[in-house]
């Protein structure tokens, strides 16, 4: 770049000066980091030190900056400055709070810092400066694909922020599945009885409200575009096609009950006398049309004692039916009881459950049920029989460890909540095609990777579970209600709210060209050198967040609006063709080569540390704030996300004779806390296959590990690190210094 | 499943817990989390825990929640009491039950707690006051004259410690000193009889 002009600050506030040579890093900084410009400074986050750099920037012309002072995640207001590239060297945190302040350690102390400045100085000359995404689409609009409960709540939620919204139901009105309820639990104190639904009220909202368009009897044809510029093909009343142009999408396309046929020993689809929950409700609001009390489907007989079963074809672990708890179950069944009990207290009502879970205020709603006399049986059903009108409810009294019966009128089964998420993308095309029941698309989305969003578990939508509720991996894309986890009204409202909210920062940042969630605001986007590409297709599959599609000629087409900035695409590349910005291949690779590497027979060991930004970076930082002491030998360099680490940094660094390498990223799984969804767990496939190289490079196995760490892992970080330099130092020193 | 399993898990005996039990109307508030249970001293020496007992009740076990020895075994030592999360009155509601079981005969017959609260309650009523001597003989010859002998017998040496001590007189065998109004207090206790009767319907 022409005219590229860097500058290197060195601050000596905060004791760094006390500590460390100053000035040495100074002259580190000129002479080996080449910097064009370089200050020292007492105090460089003070109004009087950011207005020198600032001043350098206009009057000098400087467009690439180092500072070498605290880390990078503290200051971050001072050191705020546009248009220019930023890099930190971790002086305070990574050097001197987390080195013992002796005499004996004065050496190693220095070593660490001038290494930090050396690859500062290497990193920063391969950064360009972020020009902000060039696909930028300027749509304000949210999309809400679903008109029940949490679909209404979102769309009144944008609306009443001043954002347009569309609404698209597959059903002939809005309402949604609550609208067939007929009361629900109470959101408030006293908890104590069933409370209107609410449901016309937030009907006659939406349908007025003129930010709000509504398609009913539709169905989404087609998604395509990104955040700011998704265009979606809506397939209207009879058969026509209306283009909706959005900026951001929110499904809450809810759930289906579980089919109760498919209880049959419980009497499900064959006896009229049993029902599911919504069957309960259907008659309850029939009955409260006619003014009458709920009445036996079979005959219209009275009804003297209802038995509800708990867990009905969930929680079951043979495979034949859910695995899982839908959590709102047992309080609809008390609600449903409340039903009875208040329209009569002579009619007896049986609660069968195995665990009573009713979590936070709805033990107040329990013990409400409780009062009116509602029975609770624990207890497990193993048939549900026609006895004339009755149903005999065979069980096993699990307190009394005996068999039991009750005769009942009417028997509800408590079954689950499947999600309507429309098709699972891991299952191959063909083999859906070949399924019972053909799963029809929602969102239809004109992806490479498949035409609905990532399923975690038991078909719900992945939502990111432990950290981000609401964050698919689709970005622009938001899951509410119970399409993303089983929940009950109240829950389903508050997460139609977050969820709404997540949608207009998307299409506010897509509009600036900004990255969305969790790197908010980078302005760096993916680009790729076509001209090396091999068309491999590891980074369209392997992008957690489907970004990358294919052109018509098979190379990566990038929709960088979709795009999280993570880099898994740069980690997985083969061949090194793509970079961002301020984040590439050659920016991290220059700082493993950047730094003074001793000699084999100096004692001095390096491990380098490629930590996770997220998570293993600030436990870093904590553990040094925390006074915890970590090896001098390692050298930190923070990743945007375990899974951009490319395996050329490892051979680099080996080949460099770097000791050791230690990998720290989120925890992968089910239960990941990956901010990037799938990253820790792609890097720790990759490293998987290291070993074969290490061998052949005749490199003990133990020179490269992984590691989870979290961010509240601020007394563990400093062991494993110190745990595995001294592994390290078992070993020996690498056989691969003075190669390079 | 057998058809002999009689008809139950009706609110019907429940009710009648919570109307003529002492304290009875908290049973439906139990949510069986067995922490009474584990809590008991008693635990193991008893024929139902108190969760049992209630759950009992729900299933309308009359027969065999009036009839089990499991309220008489009850020490009071509140550990249920306090360690209840949902705050029932464990141990006031066993002797609840003990007391309905009792005045509708279907208690334990010979259950040893039964029959010393029953000598206790009558030694007391008569003069007013409680007379130690012949209580504590009237236990020991509960079983018969030849058992009541031999404990007798075996007692003897503290008999005869207390004896010389003062602390019994065998005056009282004969008669034994009584309140100044014993008519009165029997008048009170028919009195409060006859309106815990009223209150709980019992025909008795």
């Amino acid at each position: 770049m022409a005219d590229m002009k860097t500058a290197a600050y060195v601050c000596s506030g905060c004791g760094i000066g006390d500590r460390i040579d100053a000035k040495q890093l100074e002259r580190i900084a000129q002479k080996e980091g080449k910097m064009q410009l370089v200050r020292g400074h007492e105090f460089l986050c003070s109004a009087e030190g950011v207005a020198l750099i600032r001043e350098d920037i206009a009057k000098e012309g400087v467009t690439h900056v180092a500072i070498a002072a605290c880390s990078r995640r503290a200051k971050t207001d001072a050191f705020a400055f546009e248009g220019v590239a930023i890099t930190r060297a971790n002086l305070r945190e990574g050097v001197i709070w987390s080195q013992p302040d002796t005499e004996d350690a004065r050496e190693l102390t220095q070593d660490m810092a001038d290494d930090y400045v050396r690859m500062a100085c290497a990193e920063l000359k391969r950064m360009k400066v972020p020009a902000g995404n060039p696909d930028r689409g300027t749509s304000k609009r949210i999309l809400v694909v679903g008109g029940g409960l949490s679909g209404m709540t979102a769309a009144l939620a944008a609306a009443g922020a001043g954002y347009d919204v569309v609404i698209v139901e597959k059903q002939a009105a809005l309402g949604g599945r609550a609208a067939q309820w007929h009361r629900r639990i109470p959101y408030r104190n006293p908890y104590d009885a069933p409370v209107e639904t609410g449901i016309a009220e937030l009907v006659a909202a939406a349908g007025a409200h003129p930010r709000i368009k509504v398609h009913v009897n539709a169905t989404l044809a087609q998604t395509k575009g990104a955040p700011g510029r998704f265009s979606v093909s809506v397939c209207v009343e009879g058969g026509d096609r209306v283009t909706e142009e959005v900026g951001a999408i929110v499904q809450a396309t809810g759930f289906t009950p579980y089919d109760i046929a498919r209880l049959p020993e419980l009497g499900g689809g064959t006896n009229p006398n049993v029902v599911d929950q919504a069957g309960l409700e259907r008659l309850a609001l029939e009955a409260a049309a006619k003014g009458e009390p709920i009445r036996r489907p079979s005959d219209g007989g009275e009804v003297k004692r209802v038995v509800f079963l708990q867990c009905a074809g969930q929680r079951d672990d043979s495979g034949a039916h859910l695995p899982y708890c839908s959590g709102h179950c047992c309080l609809t069944s008390i609600k449903q009881a409340m039903y009875f009990k208040d329209a009569s207290p002579s009619i007896d009502t049986v609660v069968m459950y195995t665990d009573l879970r009713t979590p936070g205020l709805g033990e107040d709603f329990y013990r409400a049920g409780q009062a009116r006399g509602i029975l609770f049986t624990k207890g497990r059903a193993s048939s549900v029989t026609a006895d004339g009108a009755l149903c005999k409810v065979a069980f096993r009294d699990l307190i009394l460890d005996e068999d039991a019966a009750i005769d009942a009128d009417l028997v509800v089964l408590a079954t689950g909540m499947v999600a309507n998420s429309g098709v699972n993308i891991d299952i191959p095309e063909e083999e859906r095609q070949k399924m019972e029941v053909k799963p029809v698309s929602v969102l239809n989305l004109a992806y490479r990777q498949g035409p609905d969003m990532p399923q975690l578990k038991y078909g719900f939508t992945d939502s990111h579970f432990i950290c981000f509720p609401y964050e698919t991996r689709r970005t622009g894309i938001y899951a509410a209600g119970p399409v993303r986890r089983p929940m009950d009204m109240a829950q389903a409202a508050e997460d139609a709210t977050g969820a709404a909210l997540k949608a207009i920062q998307a299409v506010e940042n897509a509009g600036l060209g900004r990255a969305a969630h969790p790197r908010v605001g980078d302005l760096s986007f993916p680009t790729a050198r076509l001209e090396g590409c091999t068309q491999c297709k590891r980074c369209t599959v392997e992008c957690p967040f489907g970004a990358i599609d294919e052109d018509e000629k098979r190379y990566p087409l990038f929709n960088e609006s979709r795009c999280r900035r993570c880099g898994t695409c740069m980690g997985a590349c083969p061949v090194r063709v793509i970079s961002f910005e301020n984040y590439s291949v050659d920016t991290v690779g220059n700082q493993i080569k950047a730094i003074d590497m001793p000699d084999e027979f100096s004692e001095k060991p390096r491990i380098l540390v490629l930590a996770c930004e997220n998570d293993a970076y600030p436990a870093l930082d904590m553990a040094a704030m925390s006074g915890a002491m970590y090896s001098a030998f390692v050298r930190v360099i923070p990743v945007r996300c375990l899974g951009s680490v490319n395996t050329i940094w490892i051979t680099d660094a080996l080949n460099g004779g770097w000791d050791g390498v230690m990998l720290m990223g989120c925890k992968k799984g089910d239960d990941y806390q990956c901010h990037f969804v799938k990253g820790s767990e792609m890097a720790a496939y990759r490293m998987s296959k290291t070993d074969d190289t290490l061998k052949q490079m005749g490199l003990e196995t133990e020179r490269v590990a992984t590691y989870e760490v979290a961010i509240t892992d601020v007394a563990r970080v400093s062991q494993l690190i110190n745990e595995y330099v001294a592994k390290i130092q078992e070993i020996g020193m690498s056989p691969m210094k003075g190669f390079a | 499943m057998s058809a002999q399993v009689p008809e139950r898990y009706r609110n019907d005996f429940l009710r009648e817990v919570e109307e003529r039990v002492e304290e009875g109307r908290w049973v439906k508030m139990c949510m069986q989390c067995g922490v009474c249970a584990g809590s008991c001293p008693f635990g193991p020496h008893w024929e139902h825990s108190p969760q049992k007992i209630f759950m009992m009740i729900r299933a309308g076990k009359r027969a065999e929640v009036l009839g089990s020895d499991s309220m008489w075994m009850c020490t009071s030592c509140y550990n249920c009491i306090v360690r209840c999360p949902r705050k029932l009155p464990i141990t006031h509601i066993m002797h609840g039950l003990a007391n309905y079981a009792h005045r509708l005969g279907l208690a334990p017959k010979g259950q040893p707690t039964r029959e010393f609260a029953r000598l206790f309650w009558d030694n007391c009523i008569k003069q007013g006051r409680a007379n130690e001597l012949k209580l504590t003989l009237g236990l020991y010859f509960k079983d018969g004259l030849a058992a009541g002998i031999k404990t007798a017998l075996a007692m003897k040496g503290i008999g005869l410690g207390m004896f010389k001590a003062k602390r019994i007189n065998p005056m009282e065998l004969f008669g034994g000193h009584r309140i100044k109004d014993v008519k009165g207090l029997h008048a009170i206790i028919a009195k409060a009889r006859e309106i815990e009767d009223r209150r709980k319907g019992y025909t008795s």
